[in-house]
């Protein structure tokens, strides 16, 4: 694509601002049709129907007029808040969700940035998330706040070296970085996909991935930063109208953003999994979105399905259960590597 | 000036202008976050400087890490225990002299020093395989002896932290 765009233009500047829009084409109505998909789905789980109203049809208008709602509302900031942070902390968050996907390949013909550094950006940039975090609940001096933003950059960090020993697994048998390398070596039918390969250090590490990742972006059964019933919302709890709605895009965005991670390093990313039959980069970007929003829906589905973990149960499943099986696995590839 | 230039003025910039929050502000938590944009700014010139890898390894320890065991233990400190953490200005001469001496050798070895710039130079394609390679060869000894200092850190802490079984019958 960006050879495409190099034969039109020829301006530097304007092909990298092109380049670094595109996933935004992708992630604003992603964002709007997976909120109405979340209450979609909690509703029918709990045998309810959810927005029905809205627009007609099973209320698929509900997300867009919520979030006119929110464009009205009045921006209230705490009188006792820390002005400067309290506003910079939503575009952190923002932000760093964001640039995880100037590296995610979503197609074999658009990735923002082919660096060979593709997954060691992705684990460090999506850091940013938990500075914001904490940004937001030290400045809204609210003790609610400041709580939700605690537990979340420990669960946060807590939960990364499992996802990074699991990520390891992969870089091991690729022996490369870059997500667009990882991808073509997977190539052809889905058993050529890297969950199948190694059999059972790669599954077990898939596994180990999601859980992990599902803590990264606090989603229950790791939602205990923003436990409605202990901390009211956690970090948001003081933020209203369009910084409130920054925080929830933030959200959605990750929930996508690790998904496509999963997707890609152990699901074969944009590969059609029936070998050359619709493959090319038009339904290569079809493929790895859907498997992208496959991810998602399993997400929706546990939230809406498990019990939230106390603080206790979550230390114990991330040092005692994943860390050590991701260390299995990575013992065990390499073993098998050298044989 | 073409894209380099301005590329690299905005980031040093950055760098500057955070930094000097950093020294100046009396709010220290205003001076930990901006640290943020300090260590954004100097990864972003370690990627125009053609060194990705350790640009993502700076934002990963210091922001990752280090960042954020900084603004734990002031938010600890200062919003939970309510120990109030003020900066101020103190021992201005001894400051002003040993800053200035710093600065000047500084300066100094900037302007003694014989720039030379190597023209030509093939672009890397991966820097991650060779720093590999070198890690486990010709530094293998110093990388192993970092990794122990490490883990002897680690244990440490993990030691520290435990809860003293006798202390508690």
């Amino acid at each position: 694509m960006e050879q495409f765009l190099r034969n039109i233009f020829d301006n530097d500047f304007f092909i990298y601002t092109v380049m670094a829009v595109v996933p935004l084409v992708w992630i604003l109505p992603y964002a709007l049709f997976v909120i109405w998909l979340e209450r979609k789905v909690s509703a029918h789980m709990q045998d309810r129907l959810g927005p029905m109203r809205t627009g007609g049809w099973h209320g698929w208008l509900q997300t867009i007029a919520d979030m006119m709602k929110l464009l009205q509302k009045e921006d209230i900031i705490p009188a006792a808040a820390d002005n400067k942070l309290y506003n910079l902390a939503p575009y952190i968050m923002f932000a760093g969700s964001y640039a995880v996907f100037a590296a995610i390949p979503f197609s074999s013909a658009y990735i923002g940035s082919d660096m060979n550094i593709g997954v060691f950006y992705i684990i460090a940039v999506s850091s940013l998330a938990v500075v914001a975090i904490l940004m937001a609940g030290w400045a809204s001096n609210n003790k609610w706040s400041l709580f939700g933003a605690m537990r979340s950059a420990a669960q946060v960090v807590r939960y990364e070296i499992p996802t990074v020993l699991a990520i390891l697994v992969v870089i091991m048998i690729a022996g490369s970085l870059s997500l667009q390398e990882i991808n073509h070596q997977q190539t052809g039918w889905f058993w050529n996909w890297y969950i199948f390969k190694k059999f059972p250090f790669v599954f077990i590490a898939f596994i180990i991935y999601f859980v992990a990742s599902l803590a990264e972006v606090n989603r229950t059964p790791f939602d205990i930063p923003e436990a409605e019933s202990e901390l009211v919302a956690g970090y948001i709890t003081e933020y209203s109208g369009m910084k409130f709605a920054m925080f929830m895009l933030a959200e959605f965005v990750n929930m996508f953003a690790v998904s496509a991670i999963a997707a890609t390093l152990f699901l074969g990313g944009w590969n059609s999994p029936f070998g050359d039959f619709l493959s090319g980069p038009f339904w290569g970007a079809f493929w790895f979105l859907s498997k992208g929003m496959f991810f998602v829906f399993i997400q929706m589905w546990l939230r809406w399905t498990l019990p939230r973990l106390r603080v206790d149960q979550l230390m114990y499943v991330s040092w005692k259960v994943l860390t050590p099986w991701a260390f299995v696995c990575v013992i065990g590839i390499g073993l098998w590597m050298m044989l | 000036m073409n894209l380099f230039d301005i590329i690299f003025y905005f980031f040093a910039l950055i760098v500057l202008v955070s930094a000097g929050i950093v020294v100046f502000s009396r709010n220290i938590i205003h001076s930990a976050f901006s640290l943020l944009f300090t260590f954004f700014g100097v990864a972003g010139i370690y990627i125009l400087l053609n060194a990705d890898f350790i640009a993502v390894a700076q934002i990963l320890i210091y922001v990752g890490g280090i960042l954020m065991l900084l603004v734990f233990g002031v938010m600890l400190t200062n919003k939970v225990v309510n120990v109030e953490i003020k900066t101020g200005t103190m021992h201005t001469l001894p400051a002003a002299l040993l800053t200035a001496m710093t600065a000047g050798s500084l300066c100094g070895i900037f302007y003694a020093t014989d720039w030379t710039i190597v023209e030509g130079i093939p672009e890397i394609k991966s820097t991650t395989n060779s720093l590999g390679e070198m890690f486990m060869t010709t530094y293998l000894l110093p990388f192993e002896v970092a990794s122990v200092v490490l883990l002897v850190a680690l244990i440490g802490a993990a030691m520290i932290a435990r809860r003293d079984k006798s202390l508690q019958q």
